[in-house]
């Protein structure tokens, strides 16, 4: 029966060799194990055996069948093995093929600009004011020291509704209605983003609407030094540490006096290029002490108070930011120009 | 103002600096110099020369063949094209090896089988600005004087050798519309002297008073009128010199008493004019105001209407100039002239100003007087120019000046201190510094204790009114690079954005990460645009522009959406069908004709969608945008702004699709605001504007700005469990949903957690004029689990309340 039992094995373990699937293994199982199999048969014959053979017989017979259960046990590892292989070889995608992309939508580059600016200025402290786009003539122009026909209004050409309204052609008026509302007090520390109109013909250059953002800052004791080192905190925050400032004289009537600002071309770095005109220099700032006469205006007395107030071309720095050719591209609103925007 | 750098050093030694260096100093101390143009374009070997004989070319109709000393042993032969060539003349000679501007090489040639040893020169060929010349000059050779030395070098004979100075003045510095003015701003840079002009006029016996008369009717317009008789004048042209100076500043050199008057105009910053003593009734001036409508021809022969505003000149019986701005015809200096009346005054700027705007003339007189001539030059540069037509015209300067002065030139004295300069600069300037700059500019001044100073401020500088004017002087010419920087002592303050700000941002991420782009548009729009889409705001009237640059841009625009239908068309003329963009911008409304306070302006958002939702991809089903996708955005948006209480009603506005539009409404509790429209743009304006399906929405961000919150407020995560049932009914196609949604509200109250609609279908499996819903309810108790039969007893009651409303048919 020993004979019998081992010769079962090694039959059984020959048989396995050639199982290759789960189902043919099963019938293995079933086939050498199940309740009708040999080994089963054997087992049942035991019952004719001396008492000193059973235990022996027994033994063998439990190895036998272990024999047999951990073959087929590592078999049926092997066929999982085998089988997930071959589902995942099939489940292989084209990973080249383009992935589904959510759509990002780009913020107006003029936006993009004005929201670093507030940023900037509202980390110096600074608050965000906004006024109207249809002005008095007396907030655009006389209270920022313009009287009617005096000939610096022609440095701006104005879009008039009636002889006293005016779309505004700067965003100043928005610092005389502040300094109004604030009725003599002070600190004063506001920027003023907003569209302003004039009228030229729209080229390359020039636009009929367009924006700016200024600054203006009114309290005891402000000196143009300190003009000087605001703007030079901003530019470098703005373009860069390594970013200088320089101030040209100039004119405006609200401020005395007044300079215009250049910074240190971002692109040559100061060594001079196309860009700035081999200048090494670029336009970026109109700025100044504020006159007197606004401050007076506007019921601060010049005596004991002093300001000093910014303004620059939100376009102009948006062009020179990301090198645009054509202030229309901004108003024209073409899907390929906008998506170049996406990026932070 | 044009700026000769070889005229301006006879009245400052600008000795060790170029123009170009002069240009950078000047621009850097506030007189920014645009260009500086060398006026030699690359011009060697030019010289004069004398044509001898000047005869037809044996070969060729249109040629000369001309034989031309040019001060060498041998004359030479050369072909000239010209018509205005002739034998006599002194002309401008290319000699064989010269170069003209282009580097244009000249060398002997051979023209039609004769030799030809050089080129008569036009001037363009010159490279000079012919504009400025008489149009036989312009298109013939250039004819020097007969006085002109043969052999000369062209660039000296025409003063070519110069270079010119473009300024670029702002309006306040009009001192520098002169020579004299901008000789005074370079030595104030270069600190060095001026040198004036001679000025002393040697008069005949006869008495100017004799022969001329002014009156003065118009004092307040008027401040000083003066005049000089001057007898004799032979009219001839300037001498060349002369006439170079003029052409490098851009005037056209006319005879030689106009030439001088401009050039004592360019000297001083004082215009003048010539008038024909003549033809004046018994030398007579009378400055008045015009009459409503009075007329004059002025020397351009144009026949002007005039008003009741202007200053003219007239002789008592008729207008002879409209005052600084331009001369009558009927007096005009002419070949025949013997006498002249010389004008030289001082009109009110503001004057001058208004009449040259009403009548659009503008001249280089009158863009002086506008910005206030020097009160002092008005005698100084009569006499001038009194001594050059002595000198130029042969005139015989009548003895005395004839003048009224009706407002004397206040003194200018302003008190500064240096404690004042250096708070206001934040600079450490001690008095010899300040004092110093004021020596510069040859301000004088009186010290008055210590620190501070009264400065007597020369008329010249009538910008100068105030100590901050003085500061600046100050700075400048200590220059702004020696200003420190620093930053502001006092209180700190905190900086930031308002709610608006904030959630003006929020509405710009949230849209944008939702792939929508931002756009801007234009506020001018065409009224027909208006009429097309007249938006929420159709009440509103229209505020116009007085005077529009084109009828596209002439009206404030009162809605969003016509640009953003513009932008959708612009893209899809340009294959970018797919278009979903929306801008944040203000209208303008109003209910004035004409406007007698400023407009109300409403900030606005606009979205619009229109092409397909997704973008193109080899495994997605490509699908149009429709109603929902818009509404999806509106609804998330709230949500993320913090607003509930939204609500879409069916309405159908203009300009909108009537089964496809909503007004959004936000129900606060108390009120129901309507903010604004979302639907698709009406078939009839998509086909209009050439357009696929189009979708929009305009809202009013002012109460989107009061009801958005920014709180959150966190709700325990729920510890029992939801039941859910799902319910199946078919109903009339035309149903709005919402309702049935509301009605399940209404019936589950509280225990209700949420309904969403899973499908609806309308087809074969159901009756015509029918649609099928599913819609799944989710029901939860939030202390305790809900058992199945309190479910199932809640949930019949919705099903029967709902087949009761809306007579549906349950499926099972």
């Amino acid at each position: 029966m020993k004979e019998q039992l081992e010769a079962l094995k090694l039959e059984a373990l020959k048989e396995l060799e050639s199982v290759n699937d789960s189902k043919t293994l099963n019938d293995f199982r079933v086939k050498y194990l199940g309740k009708k199999g040999p080994l089963t048969e054997i087992l049942r014959g035991m019952g004719k055996l001396s008492n000193e053979e059973r235990p022996v017989i027994g033994q063998v017979a439990n190895e036998v069948r272990s024999a047999i259960g951990n073959a087929i046990q590592s078999k049926q590892d092997e066929i999982s093995r085998k089988e997930l292989e071959n589902r995942l070889k099939e489940e292989t995608i084209d990973i080249t093929l383009p992935g589904r992309k959510p759509t990002q939508g780009a913020i107006h580059p003029l936006n993009k600009v004005i929201q670093d600016i507030e940023d900037i200025f509202v980390g110096m402290g600074y608050t965000v004011e906004e006024g109207p786009e249809v002005e008095k003539d007396y907030y655009n122009f006389e209270a920022l020291n313009l009287p009617k026909d005096h000939p610096a209004r022609d440095m701006q050409d104005t879009f008039y509704i009636t002889e006293e309204f005016l779309m505004r052609t700067h965003t100043s008026p928005v610092q005389i209605r502040t300094m109004e509302a604030k009725k003599g007090e002070v600190p004063i520390k506001i920027i003023c983003p907003g569209r302003v109109y004039r009228r030229d013909d729209d080229d390359a250059t020039h636009s009929h609407a367009f924006t700016q953002i200024e600054g203006l800052v009114i309290d005891k004791n402000v000196r143009m030094s300190d003009l000087k080192g605001t703007l030079l905190q901003f530019v470098q925050e703005m373009y860069g540490k390594d970013t200088q400032i320089r101030l040209r004289p100039s004119f405006f009537p609200f401020t005395e006096p007044s300079a215009e600002v250049d910074i240190t071309c971002a692109n040559c770095k100061g060594d001079g290029c196309r860009i700035c005109k081999q200048t090494g220099w670029i336009e970026i700032l109109g700025s100044g002490m504020v006159h007197p006469r606004v401050l007076e205006m506007a019921g601060y007395d010049p005596n004991e108070y002093s300001g000093f107030a910014f303004g620059m071309g939100v376009e102009r720095i948006a062009m020179l930011k990301y090198g645009i050719d054509d202030i229309r591209h901004f108003f024209t609103n073409d899907l390929r120009f906008l998506n170049q925007f996406v990026r932070i | 103002m044009r700026v000769s750098y070889g005229w301006l050093s006879e009245y400052v030694d600008v000795t060790g600096y170029s123009a170009s260096d002069l240009a950078e100093k000047l621009t850097r101390s506030g007189v920014e110099v645009d260009i500086v143009e060398k006026l030699n374009q690359g011009i060697t070997n030019v010289v004069v020369g004398y044509v001898k004989t000047c005869e037809k070319h044996p070969n060729a109709d249109k040629l000369s063949l001309c034989t031309v000393d040019v001060g060498k042993e041998e004359d030479l032969q050369i072909i000239c094209g010209a018509k205005n060539i002739a034998a006599g003349q002194k002309v401008p000679v290319a000699v064989p090896g010269a170069v003209l501007p282009g580097n244009f090489k000249i060398k002997k040639a051979k023209l039609r089988g004769v030799e030809s040893y050089g080129m008569i020169c036009s001037a363009k060929e010159l490279g000079m600005n012919d504009r400025l010349l008489p149009k036989e000059i312009q298109e013939g050779i250039l004819v020097l004087p007969d006085d002109t030395n043969v052999g000369d070098d062209i660039l000296e004979v025409l003063g070519l050798n110069d270079e010119v100075l473009e300024l670029e003045l702002t309006p306040n510095r009009s001192d520098c519309l002169s020579m004299i003015g901008t000789a005074y701003e370079i030595a104030a840079i270069l600190g060095r002297e001026v040198k004036l002009p001679l000025a002393e006029v040697s008069s005949s016996s006869t008495i100017a008073a004799d022969k001329i008369s002014v009156k003065n009717l118009s004092p307040e317009n008027c401040h000083h009128y003066s005049a000089r008789y001057i007898e004799e004048v032979s009219i001839q042209p300037s001498p060349l010199w002369m006439q170079n100076r003029l052409m490098a500043a851009g005037i056209r050199p006319i005879n030689n008493i106009v030439d001088i008057t401009n050039y004592v105009m360019l000297e001083y910053g004082q215009p003048l004019h010539a008038f024909d003593a003549d033809q004046l009734n018994e030398g007579h001036i009378e400055v008045r105001l015009a009459e409503k409508d009075e007329k004059m021809t002025t020397l351009d022969e144009v026949e002007r209407t005039l008003e009741e505003s202007m200053l003219l000149i007239t002789d008592g019986t008729k207008p002879v100039a409209i005052a600084g701005v331009m001369g009558g015809a009927n007096s005009e200096v002419q070949a025949e002239t013997i006498n002249i009346l010389l004008e030289s005054a001082k009109f009110s700027g503001s004057s001058v100003r208004i009449t040259s705007k009403k009548l659009g003339l503008r001249s280089e007189s009158s863009l002086r007087f506008e910005k206030e001539v020097n009160p002092e030059n008005v005698t100084a540069a009569l006499n001038r120019a009194a001594v050059l037509l002595s000198q130029y015209a042969n005139g015989k300067v009548a003895d005395g000046i004839v003048e009224e002065l009706s407002v004397q030139n206040p003194a200018t004295n302003i008190e500064i201190s240096l404690r004042k300069v250096n708070d206001y600069l934040g600079t450490d300037l001690s008095k010899e510094d300040v004092k110093h700059v004021f020596d510069r500019l040859h301000f004088s001044y009186t010290e008055t204790d210590e620190s501070n100073v009264v400065v007597h401020v020369p008329s010249r500088r009538g910008d100068i009114t105030r100590d901050v004017d003085l500061i600046e002087e100050v700075a400048r010419i200590h220059g702004y690079d020696h200003i420190p920087t620093s930053l502001m002592v006092g209180v700190t303050t905190p900086g930031s954005l308002t709610k608006e700000q904030k959630i003006r941002r929020a509405i710009r991420r949230i849209l944008t990460d939702e792939g929508l782009h931002e756009v801007i548009n234009y506020s001018f729009t065409h009224p027909s645009q208006i009429k097309l889409f007249p938006g929420m705001y159709a009440e509103s009237k229209h505020v116009k522009l007085a005077l529009p640059m084109s009828e596209e841009r002439s009206t404030l625009r009162t809605s969003l959406i016509p640009h953003l239908l513009d932008v959708a068309a612009y893209n899809n003329n340009r294959n970018q069908a797919d278009v979903r963009i929306f801008e944040t911008g203000r209208v303008f409304l109003t209910e004035e004709e004409t406007l007698s306070r400023l407009p109300e302006e409403k900030e606005l958002l606009s979205i619009l969608l229109t092409g397909k939702r997704e973008t193109a991809h080899w495994s997605v089903q490509e699908n149009k945008v429709d109603f929902y996708d818009l509404k999806g955005h509106v609804e998330t948006l709230f949500e993320y702004l913090g607003i509930i209480g939204l609500e879409f009603v069916s309405a159908s506005p203009n300009g909108f699709h009537p089964g496809r539009t909503a007004s959004i409404q936000i129900n606060t509790g108390e009120q129901n605001i309507e903010l604004g429209w979302i639907g698709q743009l009406h078939p009839s304006i998509q086909q209009e504007k050439d357009l696929e399906e189009v979708y929009i929405l305009e809202i009013a961000l002012e109460e989107v700005y009061k009801l958005s919150s920014f709180d959150i407020e966190y709700v325990s995560l729920p510890k029992y469990p939801a039941i859910g049932r799902d319910i199946a009914i078919v109903v009339g196609q035309t149903l709005q949903i919402g309702e049935i949604v509301n009605s399940i509200k209404e019936t589950a109250k509280e225990l209700l957690e949420s309904v969403s609609v899973f499908d609806i279908y309308t087809g074969e499996k159901v009756s015509s004029g029918k649609k099928s819903v599913a819609l799944s309810l989710t029901y939860r108790h939030n202390e305790r689990t809900l058992t199945d039969e309190e479910v199932t007893e809640l949930h019949s009651k919705v099903v029967e309340e709902i087949e009761k409303s809306f007579n549906a048919e349950l499926r099972k």
